[in-house]
């Protein structure tokens, strides 16, 4: 089982990632400069969080056509897997392996804080073997107001997409869980083969109990086991 | 060469945070006539063309693969 964190010009959570992967949980882990193409090894690939490009035009936009990505597609299509977290979500964004598009934070400002996500659908590579429901993940962005149009949040909605929502720490939604202003309080979604998910939170941030949480390592080791089991 | 100048804003249908917040920043100022600002993006480009229709059809380009994010955005193209 191999995974790898790609590192654009820009990227600041890929030591982290790596941190949480290889020290944490023991995986074979390697980095992939943008510039690389050779994917082939890989079971799961990380985009990780950072600004890319200095978020320069949009989040994610110029990252989106760095030479690894045109890779990704392929790597996608073989049906492995990609784990997007914040900036790595709006790359898969920019890219259109994931559907709708990021929009300023509602309220302008650069949010970093630890908030609490409902695991909308368990029945994932990523969710699968995660044992909580209610996830405490820290945020740190000022463009993680998710948006998609009507039509695409039907169909999020019909193909189980939205894996994370915002909650409270009873996985109450509203309002007033919503940090952001996302769109139906989302902050994770998968594509419809659901080998890709894209989420705002940080789960490499909160994988050691010295952090203030450890949730998020359990959806990394979900991945773990499922691949693993196959 | 051509210059060509490239509008981009979010759509109307999206809500627009920055737009909002100016329009409420001018009217705290005493502007209470301003009823709404989209904010958006202004991109100069020379292009080492001579003809207009290539211009605006490669500027059309650009938008569509990079300058803009046509899921919340729109464009309009100026050649001048």
């Amino acid at each position: 089982m191999k995974f790898g964190v790609v590192v654009f010009p820009g990227s600041n959570c890929d030591a982290d990632c790596f941190y949480v992967l290889n020290n944490v949980l023991n995986c074979n882990t390697k980095y992939i400069w943008h510039k690389d193409t050779k994917l082939n090894d890989f079971d799961c690939i990380v985009l990780p969080g950072g600004f890319s490009y200095g978020d320069y035009l949009r989040t994610g936009a110029i990252a989106r056509f760095s030479p690894v990505m045109s890779e990704l597609f392929n790597f996608v299509k073989k049906g492995k897997f990609v784990i997007g977290i914040c900036n790595g979500f709006q790359v898969l964004l920019e890219s259109g392996i994931l559907s709708g598009a990021m929009l300023r934070n509602k309220n302008l400002n650069f949010i970093c804080k630890y908030v609490y996500i409902k695991v909308e659908n368990k029945n994932t590579p990523f969710t699968k073997f995660c044992t909580k429901e209610i996830l405490k993940i820290p945020i740190a962005h000022k463009d993680g107001n998710y948006y998609i149009d009507s039509q695409g949040l039907e169909e999020l909605k019909e193909n189980n997409q939205i894996i994370f929502r915002y909650s409270d720490k009873n996985g109450n939604i509203s309002q007033d869980t919503n940090p952001n202003g996302s769109i139906y309080n989302i902050a994770g979604i998968i594509n419809k083969e659901a080998n890709v998910l894209g989420m705002m939170p940080h789960p490499e941030r909160s994988s050691e109990s010295i952090l203030g949480s450890s949730d998020g390592i359990l959806i990394f080791k979900s991945i773990i086991k499922w691949l693993s089991k196959r | 060469m051509i210059e060509v100048e490239v509008y981009i804003s979010l759509k109307e249908t999206v809500l627009d945070p920055e737009g909002l917040t100016i329009k409420k920043a001018l009217n705290s100022i005493g502007y209470s006539e301003v009823l709404d600002v989209r904010f958006g993006k202004y991109i100069v480009l020379k292009l080492d063309i001579d003809d207009k229709k290539t211009a605006e059809e490669k500027a059309k380009e650009f938008c569509e693969k990079l300058l803009a994010n046509t899921v919340i955005e729109t464009y309009s193209i100026k050649i001048k």
